[in-house]
C-alpha cells in the first residue's frame, strides 16, 4: 500500500466516511470554486487618499519607510536620494518590470541601474509592488522576470515602487486583483513583505537585517 | 531514531530549571516581551475576537473534510509542476527527503525553521548520511550549535543570555578573529548573517516547514520576520516543504483570516515581517527559484487524533502564545517538557504524538488558570483537553499510587456533601491552629514537598459554604430592612401630603 492510501485510509477511519460521498464534495468543491470573504477588518475601507496615509502608517510601524512622488519621472532622483541618504554607492539592480524599464533613469546621471536577478553582490535592489495592503502596511511582490525574487531578499536595501493606485485596503482585494491578472495559476512566489528584516531571538531584543534587507524603502507614485 | 524524550523526567527536568540561574533570567523576559504585545495589538483591531471564531470555524470545517482537501492540494501541487510524497511516519519522511537530497547529490541543506523536522529528527538523519544541515532561523542556528532542542516554537533560543551565545559563536566561528566584539546582540546578529550568507549560496538543497497549505492553489505558505526561509527556499535547486497534514486551509480567503491572528497572537506584530506563498518549482522564465519543488506530508500520529476527543488539538497553528501566557512555562521553560512542544499546547499534544505513558506528567503540570485557552487564537479548550489525558492516565493506573489514594480519599468526601462540610470545617479549625498569629504556615503535614518553597496560608476560620450562607443571610436581612424603611417613608410622606391638603 502507498504512502498516500495509508494516509488517506487512516484519515477517513478516524472520520468515518469512505470519501465517495456526494455532499461532501459538493461542499468542498463549492468553497474552492466560490472562495468566500470571511470577515475583513473595516480598517482598510477608506476612501483612496486615506488608505495611502494608512499604508505609510502601518509600514512606518513595521521600520520601512515611503514617501511619494507626482510621476514616474521622479523615481531616478527617489532611488538617488535614498541610497546618498543610506551612504551606498549609486547603484541599483531591477528586473525586466515594464514600469520600471519606462523611467528615465538617464535623467540621475551618476546612478548605475543593471537588470537581473540577484547574486548576493548587490547592496540595493528597485523592484516593482504588485499591490499594497493598507490594512498593515505590506507589500505585495510576485515573482518573474520583470521582478526576481532574490532582489526582495539578498541585498541590503530594498526599494520598491508602488503606484499610488494599487494601494487597497485589504488582502482580499489583492487575491481578486491576482486572480483577475493571472487566472487560477499562481506565480511561483507571492511575497507579503511588511518591514524590514528583523529578529528578536537573542534575548528579546528587536533588531533589523537578519537575512534580509537591512532597509526598506517604498516610493508611492502619483494620485491616489 | 528521534529527537531524545525526556517528557518522563519531567519532575526532575522541572527542579532542575527552577535552580538554573541563568535560564530564570532569560525566562523574565518572556512575559514582558509577548503578553504586553499581543494584548496591544488584539485591542487595535475590533473584529479581532470574531476573527479568532472564524479561524477556528475554518479549521474544523478542514479537519471535517481533510482527505478531500488533501486530494485537491496534491492535484494543484502536479499541476503547478510539484511533487507530493505522503509519509505514514516520521521514518517515511525522513526516508523519502533523504533520498532527493541523495538523488541531487547534495552536500549541504539549509533549513527554515520547522517544527516537524525536530520532530522527526531530521537533522540527526541527514548528517549520519554525509549531508550538512545548517538551521538558518537565527535562534534556531544557535541552538544547533550548542546541540540542544528549541525551548519556545516560536523563539527557539529564548532560554539562552546573549553571553553565552556569544561563547558559542566564538567557540564554532573560529576562522574571525578572536579580538573581535561580541557584546551586544547586534554584533552576533551582524556575524551570524554573515557566517550563513555563505550558506544560503552553496547550499544545494533548501527544506522549510509550512505555517498552511492551500488546496485551491496548491500553495505552500511560510511566515517569518528574518527572512531565512526565504533565502532557503528560493537559492538552492530544490526546495522541499515537510508539513504535517492538518497544515492544509481551503482557499486564499481563509488563509488571510488565520493569518490575522497568528502574527498578532504570536509576537504581538500586526503582520509578520514576510509571508511568502509558494507555488511549485521555478517557471521557465524565472530567473531565480528552485528547479525542484516537493512536498513531504506527513501524518506521525494526526490521522488518529481525527477521531475522538483530541481532534480540537490539531487546530494548532503553532503562534505560541500558550506558552507565552502559561505561569508554569513561565517558571521551568521549554527543555523541561522533555520533547518538541512545550507549554499547554505541548502538554496536550505531545502525549497524543508519544503516548501518555511516556508524557503523562505533561498535561498534570497546569494549574488550570485557564489563560491559554483565553489567548487561544482558534480558541482550543486546552485546560479540557489536558484534563482528558489526566483522566485516562488515572484510568489506565499511570499515576503514582499516592496520587490514586489521595483522589480516593477526596471523592469518599466529595460525594457525600453532608460529611464534606462537617469535615471541612473541623479541618480548618485545626489547621488554624498551626498558623497562629503569623497568618501563615511555613510546614504542614504531609505537603513538605510544596511548603519547601513557598508559605501556606492559614485558612478563614470558617468554610467557603459557610461564609456564602451568612452573607445571603445578611443580605436577605438588609434588603428586607430596606424595603420596610421605604415603606415607612412612603407612608410618612403620604400622611404629610395628606395634611398639608387639608
Amino acid at each position: 500500500m502507498s504512502g498516500r492510501d495509508v494516509v488517506l485510509g487512516s484519515i477517513r477511519r478516524s472520520l468515518g466516511v469512505s470519501g465517495g460521498e456526494a455532499p461532501r464534495r459538493t461542499v468542498t468543491g463549492e468553497r474552492l470554486a466560490r472562495h468566500p470573504r470571511g470577515v475583513v477588518p473595516e480598517r482598510g475601507a477608506q476612501p483612496p487618499r486615506r488608505r495611502v496615509n494608512l499604508f505609510r502608517a502601518m509600514l512606518a510601524e513595521a521600520n520601512g519607510s515611503t514617501e511619494e512622488i507626482a510621476s514616474i519621472e521622479d523615481v531616478p532622483a527617489a532611488v538617488a536620494a535614498y541610497l546618498r541618504s543610506k551612504n551606498l554607492p549609486m547603484t541599483v539592480r531591477r528586473g525586466a518590470d515594464p514600469l520600471l524599464a519606462s523611467v528615465p533613469w538617464e535623467r540621475e546621471g551618476t546612478l548605475e541601474v543593471t537588470t537581473g536577478r540577484s547574486d548576493g553582490h548587490q547592496l540595493a535592489s528597485v523592484s516593482h509592488a504588485f499591490r499594497g495592503v493598507a490594512e498593515t502596511g505590506t507589500l505585495v511582490l510576485t515573482s518573474g522576470g520583470d521582478n526576481p525574487t532574490t532582489l526582495n531578499f539578498l541585498p541590503e536595501h530594498h526599494i520598491v515602487v508602488l503606484e499610488a493606485k494599487d494601494i487597497v485596503g485589504d488582502y482580499e482585494s489583492v487575491w481578486d486583483a491576482l486572480r483577475k491578472k493571472v487566472g487560477a495559476k499562481m506565480p511561483r512566489t507571492v511575497n507579503w513583505i511588511t518591514g524590514a528584516s528583523r529578529s528578536a531571538d537573542i534575548e528579546q531584543v528587536l533588531l533589523n537585517g537578519a537575512h534580509g534587507p537591512k532597509g526598506l524603502h517604498v516610493i508611492i507614485v502619483g494620485k491616489p | 531514531m528521534s529527537v531524545p524524550i525526556t517528557s518522563p523526567q519531567f519532575k526532575g527536568n522541572a527542579k532542575a530549571a527552577l535552580k538554573d540561574v541563568q535560564l530564570q533570567r532569560a525566562l523574565g523576559k518572556v512575559e514582558s516581551g509577548f503578553i504586553g504585545k499581543r494584548a496591544q495589538v488584539a485591542a487595535r483591531l475590533p473584529e479581532f475576537e470574531q476573527l479568532r471564531d472564524l479561524a477556528r470555524d475554518i479549521k474544523d470545517h478542514t479537519l471535517a473534510h481533510l482527505d478531500l482537501y488533501l486530494e485537491a492540494y496534491e492535484a494543484r501541487v502536479k499541476e503547478s509542476g510539484g511533487h507530493v510524497h505522503w509519509a505514514a511516519t516520521a521514518e517515511d519522511a525522513r526516508k523519502i527527503i533523504l533520498d532527493i537530497c541523495k538523488r541531487l547529490e547534495a552536500k549541504t541543506v539549509t533549513k527554515g525553521k520547522s517544527m516537524i523536522a525536530e520532530e522527526i529528527g531530521l537533522n540527526a538523519h541527514l548528517s549520519e548520511a554525509g549531508i550538512v544541515p545548517i538551521e538558518t532561523d537565527l535562534g534556531e542556528y544557535i541552538i544547533q550549535l550548542r546541540d540542544e532542542a528549541p525551548s519556545h516554537i516560536i523563539a527557539p533560543a529564548i532560554h539562552l543570555n546573549k553571553e553565552q551565545i556569544e561563547a558559542d559563536f566564538r567557540r564554532v566561528h573560529t576562522d574571525l578573529p578572536p579580538e573581535r566584539n561580541l557584546d551586544e546582540p547586534a554584533s552576533l546578529m551582524a556575524e551570524a548573517r554573515a557566517v550563513l550568507r555563505e550558506k544560503f549560496l552553496a547550499a544545494d538543497v533548501g527544506i522549510t516547514g509550512a505555517n498552511f497549505l492551500i488546496a485551491e492553489t496548491g500553495t505552500s505558505v511560510i511566515v517569518t520576520n528574518e527572512g531565512n526561509g526565504d533565502l532557503t527556499q528560493t537559492l538552492p535547486k530544490a526546495h522541499v516543504v515537510l508539513a504535517s497534514i492538518e497544515k492544509v486551509v481551503p482557499t486564499l480567503e481563509d488563509v488571510s483570516t488565520i493569518l490575522r491572528v497568528l502574527a498578532r497572537s504570536a509576537t504581538g506584530q500586526e503582520i509578520s515581517v514576510y509571508t511568502t506563498f509558494s507555488t511549485g518549482p521555478r517557471r521557465a522564465d524565472d530567473p531565480d527559484g528552485p528547479g525542484e519543488y516537493h512536498v513531504v506530508l506527513l501524518d506521525n500520529g494526526r490521522s488518529s487524533m481525527l477521531s475522538g476527543q483530541f481532534r480540537e488539538m490539531l487546530r494548532c497553528i503553532r503562534c505560541g502564545a500558550c506558552m507565552n501566557h502559561c505561569p508554569v512555562y513561565g517558571a521551568v521553560g521549554g527543555h523541561a517538557y522533555g520533547w518538541v512542544y512545550p507549554g499547554p499546547m505541548g502538554a496536550v499534544l505531545t502525549p497524543s504524538l508519544i503516548g501518555v505513558d511516556k508524557a503523562g506528567h505533561l498535561p498534570n503540570a497546569s494549574t488550570f488558570c485557564g489563560r491559554c485557552e483565553e489567548v487561544c487564537p482558534v480558541r482550543i479548550p486546552l485546560p479540557k483537553l489536558m484534563r482528558h489525558w489526566r483522566e485516562r492516565e488515572f484510568e489506565r493506573h499511570l499515576s503514582p499510587a499516592t496520587v490514586r489514594t489521595g483522589l480516593g480519599f477526596w471523592a469518599f468526601f466529595a460525594r457525600r456533601p453532608r460529611l464534606y462540610r462537617w469535615a471541612t470545617q473541623r479541618a480548618m479549625r485545626f489547621l488554624a491552629l498551626f498558623g497562629g498569629n503569623r497568618g501563615r504556615m511555613h510546614w504542614l503535614p504531609f505537603a513538605g514537598g510544596w511548603t519547601r518553597h513557598r508559605d501556606f496560608p492559614i485558612p478563614e476560620r470558617e468554610t467557603f459554604q459557610v461564609q456564602w450562607a451568612k452573607r445571603k443571610k445578611a443580605e436577605a436581612k438588609a434588603v428586607a430592612e430596606a424595603d420596610a424603611n421605604a415603606r415607612r417613608a412612603a407612608e410618612a410622606a403620604a400622611k404629610d401630603k395628606a395634611e398639608a391638603a387639608q
